[in-house]
């Protein structure tokens, strides 16, 4: 696995008397997608800002592509793009407009800022609105041209902060794409979600964040394993219930019945083996389920156990 | 050193530039930033025009009129300032700048810069209006141009102090009243409308030494002669002091508010 490119070490940062921030430290490897994940006000903006150099922290050390952010700022910049929360683009610009505009502030050769927008623009799908003014954009349309102003550069390191907030699902997967394109170009990024899926779908190591520290770290896969192990669920009509049950308690002593619904829950100690196995078993008894399924622990599920609380 | 102040320099063009790409592109919001001035010009010159003349030494209201409608146009607009810079601290268009490699001071001075050019803009049709009324610069086309330069430096000073509010409140629509208020007393309690001398004796006092009446003498010296020269030298003092008290405060809070 690749070296990190980015170095956080006991990072406190306070506003007032709130403690955004509270003594973080983690290391994110170049060329991954690392995803920070957590509820509103949990820090994970302030950690971006903080790295992207917008804000200093008030004590503790970062390291970004070799780089000290507090007293290398200006190296730092050279590094990395940043789309923040709000699309921030300019409504009275044209797309065009805007990433050139961005690159003339890199102080890039006139042409090279030409050729680098078009490219830009077609990569990202904007090529047909490129000469509209962005208030002519659709909500989708505005965060991949934002997106697109943190690339103009060709930063080593990406910061997304929480790109597809407020997307309906066709944008959000087509941004989801884009964002995957860019990790295979070796791009380093970080993103920050609230949502679970969308760390799911995109990272390859989350860490949950909850009231400025570290709650969770891994794997989307270590971090559900963490949990505890695959569950089978199983429904039955009303008149094989209790054969049904009977026959379970063959595979597995420690069943769990829903009092409510009457639904059985097996533990899969060997995933989909033991999901085939339990099906073998009530086939042969000549019973057949009305439902039947794999269940693995969801993020979702993650996060209520590290912090108690519930994702939107 | 030198690289530095180009680079400063190079990056506060463009963003101005970016900022002036609004004013183009929304023509009505240019028509409308100099049909509030117009329309306070005519309604002056028409309603008190006729009762103030008497006392404005023979010469027809609108020449003196004019001068203060120019140096209250710039005011008015430079009170725009710091609405534009809450609007892009609100929506995360400062985010995006302080996360490139430019010069930091080029996002303020970038703004300051936009919203003179879109003040010489404002100020020209006003003086065209005012010289279709009967308006003429006596002076020729030097003095004139200084008159111009004059009353878009006033506003840039002022400018600063809008900053600094929309910096301290950081929300548009609180910067775009808490920017006007206290420009009402400065304008009305000046040579803008009326001679100070009409004024009761404690608030002359006010009026003669407040800077909007400094520019405005100043452009009543440079356009008609009416006006004593020292009007121009105070009026460069007042853009000098502001600047150099709100601009640090400005940047501080600039900082601070990032």
């Amino acid at each position: 696995m690749a070296e990190a490119i980015i170095h956080i070490k006991d990072i406190t940062k306070r506003f007032g008397k709130t403690v955004a921030l509270d003594r973080l430290s983690l290391d994110i490897k170049e060329g991954t997608i690392h995803a920070l994940l957590g509820p509103n006000g949990a820090g994970k903006t302030t950690l971006v800002r903080l790295l992207a150099t917008l804000t200093m922290p008030d004590s503790g050390t970062m390291n970004v592509a070799g780089f000290d952010v507090c007293t290398q700022g200006a190296k730092v910049r050279h590094q990395i793009g940043l789309a923040g929360q709000f699309a921030a683009v300019d409504e009275f610009m044209t797309g065009r407009e805007t990433l050139e505009m961005v690159g003339e502030l890199y102080h890039m050769k006139k042409a090279d800022v030409k050729s680098r927008a078009k490219e830009l623009l077609e990569r990202l799908g904007l090529t047909e609105a490129a000469d509209r003014p962005a208030k002519t954009y659709s909500g989708g349309m505005r965060r991949r041209l934002d997106v697109g102003a943190s690339l103009v550069y060709q930063p080593k390191i990406i910061f997304l902060d929480e790109p597809t907030t407020g997307l309906d699902p066709r944008t959000r997967s087509e941004l989801w794409s884009i964002i995957r394109d860019l990790a295979k170009d070796g791009s380093t990024i970080l993103l920050t979600t609230q949502y679970m899926e969308e760390a799911d779908a995109l990272a390859d190591h989350i860490t949950v964040i909850d009231k400025g520290r570290i709650a969770a770290e891994g794997t989307p896969a270590e971090l559900k394993k963490s949990l505890g192990q695959d569950v089978i669920e199983v429904r039955f009509k009303e008149s094989q219930q209790a054969k049904g049950e009977e026959t379970l308690l063959k595979i597995d002593n420690n069943l769990n019945i829903d009092s409510l619904t009457g639904a059985v829950r097996l533990p899969a100690k060997d995933g989909s083996k033991t999901l085939l196995l339990a099906a073998d078993a009530l086939t042969q008894a000549g019973i057949e389920p009305e439902e039947i399924s794999l269940h693995r622990p969801s993020l979702d599920d993650v996060f209520l156990a590290v912090t108690g609380r519930k994702t939107k | 050193m030198i690289n530095s102040f180009f680079t400063f320099l190079h990056d506060t063009l463009i963003i101005a530039r970016r900022n002036l790409t609004r004013v183009w592109r929304t023509p009505q919001l240019l028509f409308f930033s100099a049909f509030q001035p117009v329309m306070f010009l005519l309604l002056f010159n028409y309603v008190f025009g006729g009762a103030v003349s008497g006392s404005t030494s023979g010469s027809s209201y609108i020449i003196f009129l004019l001068p203060g409608i120019l140096a209250q146009t710039a005011l008015f607009g430079s009170a725009q300032t710091g609405v534009g810079m809450a609007e892009d601290l609100g929506r995360g268009v400062v985010d995006r700048f302080l996360s490139l490699p430019i010069s930091r001071g080029a996002i303020v001075a970038g703004r300051t810069l936009a919203d003179a050019c879109r003040n010489i803009i404002v100020v020209s049709i006003m003086i065209g209006v005012g010289m279709a009324l009967g308006f003429r610069f006596e002076q020729g086309i030097l003095h004139a141009l200084a008159a111009i330069g004059l009353v878009v430096l006033f506003g840039f000073a002022f400018s600063w102090i809008s900053l600094t509010i929309g910096l301290a409140v950081k929300d548009s629509e609180t910067a775009q009243v808490a920017g006007f208020v206290w420009i009402f007393p400065l304008v009305f309690a000046s040579s803008v409308f009326v001679p100070v001398q009409t004024m009761p004796v404690w608030l002359q006092k006010f009026a003669e030494n407040q800077p909007v009446t400094h520019v405005v003498n100043a452009v009543r010296y440079l356009s008609t002669g009416n006006a004593d020269s020292s009007a121009v030298l105070y009026t460069l003092i007042w853009v000098v002091a502001i600047v150099a008290v709100f601009s640090p405060i400005a940047s501080r809070l600039f900082k601070r508010a990032v």
